[in-house]
């Protein structure tokens, strides 16, 4: 069950870097836990901290005028790597709701939607402009409408995207999608059965 | 005229919706990191899992390779997380290869072993380089969590259809030049993501004449060039791996298997959206210098200069990637010396990697200056290596020879890179931080790593092993 998604209307948060990958945005030892919650602390670590664990001021997410800033935005192939749902849970925890960025990864773009995080891919000229109109003045402004598939950037230019009209009603209604196939069980159980006649030897269990 | 994708796709439809396609999933691994909160959910919404029978389970990413881990596992959440996925699998009925079966090992390894990845089969697990298993000719792919939860629950998967790519390798691979240069060639050519929302068909004379171990070594680091999916057409050499493995079909189902998988092939006349070649057999063995898998080049050659990359993005991510490196453009990538020399992984832990280290480490000494681990990819992986005496070739080399575990491939157990230290690595990664905070990884096959560490630097395997 994912939270709904309402629009957003926050401070940008560029992120000029390409092929963020999912070891970047949460490392590998902050996987041991058992919860979905409480990874914003390891959000991005090597690039927030110091080796020392001191904040490196100059990161973004770091800088006070982008604090708080609901949305991110990032170069191409954000969120390559590792299929770790962590680093979806990872950055709504610290507080984003959507990401901008030319393209993402196929798995992350995935995960992103299974727990209401917007992936919005826009054109890489238009990310660019977006990133460095946030550099140029930092605080800036950027809207996401999800209803109307629309974002406006700090300058006041709006682009639209385009998002996969299932994903769309999930998020904007908040829906549980196991709930929603199981109600496919019928069908299920029917492949299952033609199934075993065909390949029986799928149907081999392997917990004997 | 479908390709193999399209005909395991069209095997697998349940239902549809608009362009997506409910896909059945005939059988999930499950590893103790990305598995937790996907129990939990079911929990939390008092559901079963639907079929746990087709459902596979073992401990990997956590644990430690030193001896004594079955009494004891010194990070707590570390073994929480083992017991954790003890409790879920036992509740649910799911077979689990615990840390102390010698079938245990890394994920993507032991299902093949086990011969539960058959041709034509949907397989999936909650881990990126689950495409792997795609060199059986499957359709297998990396979930998140979500979606383990969602395959517990429902042995289906809500798909889009991929855009199809075919990778043709042809040529013979000259000496010491081995699979995993091939798909670092591949990645290279390709980029970071020049395979994102597509599935790769390798095929080509190259690709035919490798083992089922080359195969999967090229299938697993698919993910790296961005493609959920890499896939190899089943053919003889396929079936010969699998006939009497534990889970294969039994004789009595045999011959109608075999007759099944021959019709999984690729239509001659089928179409792609777009199409690779790569000729093998002007190869050279290839190493990585930066901080993704597409900085890979041969290993005669030398580090790239950002200032000479027209591109001001790519040109900045090179910058980054060097000051993260520690390296200088223009040093030759024979004169990087290394701490760590890494030989284990997914990607490079199977019988025949370890064979070709050892072929190469025989009668040499690992350098002074450098602390090298070989762990092998499973238990049985081990025993084989055993049996034919291989430990006692690295043992006696300096080499340390682990037990089986994801190990020093991720910053995740006792076995880690220290901040600045730099490794000859046979893994699939090269991330910053990857193999532990600060840590610096150059990615190699087995052999170009187990020369390294005799070498003391990056070294080209055939001047080594001359
Ligand atoms: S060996 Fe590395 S890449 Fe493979 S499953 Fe383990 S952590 Fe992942």
């Amino acid at each position: 069950m994912i939270e709904k998604f309402v629009p957003l209307d926050t401070v940008g948060v560029p992120l000029d870097r390409v092929n963020v990958d999912t070891d970047a945005i949460i490392p590998a030892r902050y996987l041991k836990t058992l919860k979905r919650t409480g990874l914003g602390v390891g959000l991005f670590y090597a690039w927030r901290y110091d080796a020392e664990g001191a904040e490196r001021p100059d990161f973004p997410l770091n800088r006070p005028e982008f604090r708080g800033g609901r949305v991110l935005v990032a170069g191409e192939n954000f969120g390559c790597g590792s299929s770790r749902e962590h680093a979806v849970w990872a950055l709504m925890d610290f507080g984003f709701r959507a990401v901008i960025a030319p393209s993402f990864s196929d798995i992350f773009h995935n995960n992103c939607l299974k727990n209401g995080l917007l992936p919005v891919t826009l054109p890489a000229a238009e990310v660019r402009s977006m990133i460095d109109a946030l550099l140029a003045a930092p605080g800036g402004k950027v809207r996401v409408d999800l209803a109307a598939q629309e974002v406006t950037g700090p300058n006041g230019d709006v682009h639209r995207f385009t998002v996969d009209p299932f994903a769309k009603t999930c998020l904007l209604e908040g829906l549980d999608e196991i709930a929603l196939t199981l109600k496919s069980s019928p069908e299920i159980d029917r492949y299952e059965r033609e199934r075993k006649k065909a390949t029986p030897w799928l149907f081999l269990d392997l917990a004997g | 005229m479908p390709t193999l994708f399209e005909k395991i796709r069209d095997r697998h439809v349940v239902t549809r919706r608009g362009d997506d396609i409910l896909l059945y999933i005939d059988r999930q691994l499950i590893h103790e990191v990305t598995s937790p909160q996907a129990f939990e959910g079911l929990r939390l919404a008092g559901r079963s899992v639907r079929r746990p029978g087709a459902m596979l389970a073992v401990p990997d990413h956590n644990v430690p390779t030193t001896p004594g881990r079955a009494e004891r596992i010194d990070d707590r959440e570390s073994r929480e997380q083992i017991e954790e996925l003890r409790k879920n699998t036992l509740g649910a009925g799911i077979d689990l290869f615990d840390i102390t079966d010698p079938r245990q090992g890394i994920v993507h390894i032991i299902g093949p072993e086990a011969g539960l990845v058959l041709p034509g089969i949907t397989i999936v697990c909650g881990d990126s380089h689950t495409g792997t298993l795609g060199a059986f000719g499957t359709i297998a792919f990396g979930v998140g969590t979500s979606e383990v939860e969602h395959v517990l629950a429902t042995q289906t998967l809500w798909q889009k259809t991929p855009r199809r790519m075919r990778v043709t390798v042809d040529g013979a691979l000259r000496s010491l030049v081995t699979p995993k240069d091939v798909i670092l060639a591949v990645i290279a050519k390709i980029g970071a993501s020049g395979g994102t929302g597509y599935a790769i068909e390798f095929a080509g004379e190259t690709i035919r004449k490798m083992s089922m171990e080359g195969r999967m070594t090229v299938c697993n680091m698919t993910i790296e060039a961005g493609a959920r999916f890499g896939l190899i057409a089943p053919d003889e050499t396929t079936f010969a791996y699998l006939k009497g493995r534990p889970l294969a079909p039994p004789p009595s189902l045999w011959d109608a298997a075999v007759a099944d998988w021959e019709t999984l092939p690729s239509d001659p006349d089928a179409a792609w959206d777009r199409e690779v070649t790569l000729d093998a057999s002007s190869l050279e063995p290839h190493v990585t210098w930066g901080t993704s898998p597409q900085d890979a080049l041969p290993v005669g050659g030398v580090v790239p200069d950002p200032e000479a990359q027209p591109d001001p993005s790519e040109r900045a991510r090179m910058r980054r990637a060097l000051e993260y490196m520690a390296l200088v453009p223009g040093t030759r990538m024979t004169d990087i010396p290394v701490d760590k020399v890494f030989i284990g992984s997914c990607t490079n832990a199977r019988i025949e990697d370890l064979r070709a280290a050892a072929a190469v480490a025989m009668g040499r000494k690992v350098h002074a200056n450098v602390t090298a681990l070989v762990v092998p990819g499973s238990g049985l992986v081990k025993r084989q290596a055993e049996e034919e005496g291989l430990d006692r070739v690295f043992v006696d080399a300096g080499f340390q020879w682990r037990l089986p575990g994801c190990s020093m491939c991720l910053g995740m157990n006792p076995d880690r890179l220290k901040p600045g230290e730099r490794c000859a690595s046979t893994s699939n990664r090269n991330f910053e931080g990857r193999q532990g905070p600060g840590g610096r990884t150059h990615l190699m096959s087995p052999a170009m790593a187990a020369a390294a560490a005799v070498s003391g630097r990056i070294a080209d395997v055939r001047e080594v092993a001359r």
